[in-house]
């Protein structure tokens, strides 16, 4: 009863936020504290699922970094909803709508459609050892992928940030 | 366990809020001895000074009544919401720093941390991390030239040093197969042989009396050195106070983010900043520092010792009060060493800042997995 009520708080929070997110035009700085406030809602929802873990992590990276960079890029360019071109990108616009769309028809499927029973999961589910060990055996090469494009977009920020200098 | 235990444990671990006004204290009292004046002894309540332990009371007041100004064109929602923000994570960070063991008595069992997460370090960096919008927002939010710069430095600052801190306590991680702080605790009180080597590579028969000689506590500090001079550094960096006070920069910005803030908004700022003393000592001592155990007597044993005398139930209440005293002791160490710290060194320059993250803090922890892992390795071969 709780955890029903803490997830309909959580998913109507997660909800408006997002819809803040893109409403938020006039002043870009609400927008990205919309955003900060729909991850930390969805923390709680990850918590809620017993994905501690991920959750704390979504906190820590998404809301207390990420986030954080867009606000001291947002700052440090004085930027308004006008400079970034939100008007003016009716390309962008009709891709989004028909991403959402097919979405949409994916989850409405999803939710409608046959499933089987959902899967047992252990004890240990969702702590930070088991999540480790998912994370280095079954989805090791992913995972290394994944690193050694995070260090390319590294290098390349260096050196664009190099040119811009000399 | 019953629903009013989780709550006792939530005001005590208020204790720490309780530091906030005194580190008031502590800051002007241990300035003057370093500096070799008297320091704040003027505020009087009929007539008792008690050693200027009073200023923190009159600071409170001025703070509360002053008037409370919003500059014309800030952003007056977010101008209030700033200063909360920059507060409430320090103090919630409290709650999954052990302050004590766990204990059985009266057919019951208890132990002295509010949450004991699984995650427990990490709850701390995730909390962390969000004090970050408090500044910057407060910053931006002034409508200040020179609380923008203060916000811009600060967001910069800490994003530099999460990472090193971040990745500098890996190794203790490793070493200690958990990131449960009471889990921490437990480790640290074993102790290892100094010398044992020599009999785990046979050059000695097993049993030589002098092998056994030297045995040092499962401290993180003695195992990690680096990582424990690391993380302090990050932390106090974090903290962004001198030598890392940058974004508030007297001599540059002003105040930097806080310029456009009086009263107890103001106040926040500061009540902020000292119990996140409160809390890197707490952490540092539960990390590093063997929690709240006293070296080279377990819980077990001491537990026993007592039971000797007051009996078994008993014994569990005086071992608690016991490790409780050791771990403020420990914590009020810690305190007074950042205090001495940060009347010690000058305030860094905004670049040194940054190249000491980057280019030292960083690699060095890096570093540190890497021969964390080696040494795990060649001790797991050696030890069979």
């Amino acid at each position: 009863m709780t955890e029903q009520v803490i997830f309909y708080i959580c998913s109507f929070i997660v909800l408006l936020a997002a819809a803040g997110v893109v409403l938020n035009v006039r002043n870009t700085v609400y927008s990205a504290l919309s955003l900060v406030v729909a991850m930390l809602a969805l923390a709680v929802l990850f918590i809620l699922l017993h994905a501690e873990f991920i959750g704390v992590l979504q906190i820590l990276v998404y809301a207390g970094a990420i986030v954080v960079l867009f606000l001291f890029v947002i700052m440090l360019l004085n930027l308004r909803g006008g400079d970034m071109g939100a008007e003016s990108q009716p390309i962008l616009k009709i891709v989004g709508t028909l991403l959402i769309v097919g979405a949409g028809a994916k989850l409405v499927t999803l939710f409608t459609g046959a499933r089987g029973a959902w899967p047992e999961v252990g004890r240990e589910f969702g702590t930070v050892r088991e999540v480790g060990k998912i994370l280095y055996t079954d989805y090791l090469l992913a995972f290394e992928i994944a690193g050694i494009f995070l260090l390319a977009g590294l290098v390349g920020a260096v050196v664009m940030g190099k040119q811009r200098i000399d | 366990m019953p629903a009013y235990v989780p709550i006792a444990l939530f005001l005590f671990a208020m204790i720490a809020l309780l530091f906030a006004p005194l580190m008031t204290w502590v800051e002007r009292k241990q300035s003057a001895l370093m500096q070799d004046r008297i320091g704040a002894n003027r505020a009087d309540v009929f007539g008792i000074k008690a050693i200027g332990l009073m200023h923190p009371l009159a600071d409170v007041i001025k703070m509360i009544t002053k008037e409370d100004l919003v500059p014309t064109g800030a952003d007056r929602w977010l101008h209030t919401l700033a200063p909360i923000i920059a507060t409430i994570p320090a103090m919630v960070s409290f709650a999954v720093i052990p302050y004590g063991g766990s204990y059985q008595g009266w057919g019951a069992e208890w132990s002295l941390v509010v949450a004991d997460l699984d995650y427990g370090v990490l709850y701390i960096f995730a909390v962390a991390s969000l004090a970050t919008y408090g500044t910057v927002l407060a910053g931006w939010a002034s409508n200040n030239n020179w609380g923008m710069l203060g916000g811009v430095r600060v967001a910069a600052q800490m994003i530099s040093y999460e990472v090193a801190m971040g990745v500098s306590v890996v190794g203790v991680f490793m070493l200690y197969g958990t990131l449960r702080l009471t889990d921490m605790g437990v480790a640290q009180q074993e102790t290892f042989r100094l010398l044992g080597f020599i009999e785990h590579l046979g050059w000695v028969g097993a049993g030589t009396w002098w092998v056994n000689l030297i045995k040092i506590p499962m401290w993180g500090i003695v195992l990690q050195p680096l990582a424990f001079f690391i993380f302090l550094t990050a932390l106090m960096a974090e903290n962004k106070r001198a030598p890392f006070d940058t974004p508030e920069g007297e001599s540059e910005i002003i105040a930097g983010y806080f310029i456009e803030y009086s009263g107890m908004k103001f106040g926040l700022f500061y009540m902020g900043e000292w119990v996140e003393v409160v809390v890197i000592s707490g952490l540092i001592t539960a990390m590093f520092l063997g929690g709240w155990s006293i070296p080279y007597l377990p819980d077990a044993v001491l537990i026993d010792f007592l039971a000797q005398g007051v009996g078994s139930n008993m014994a569990n209440v005086f071992a608690m009060l016991i490790h409780v005293l050791t771990f403020f002791m420990k914590v009020i160490f810690m305190i007074f060493f950042q205090q001495l710290v940060r009347w010690s060194v000058p305030r860094f320059r905004y670049d040194q800042v940054m190249d000491l993250g980057w280019k030292i803090l960083l690699p060095l922890s890096l570093a540190n997995i890497v021969v964390t892992g080696l040494a795990i390795l060649i001790a797991g071969e050696i030890m069979g």
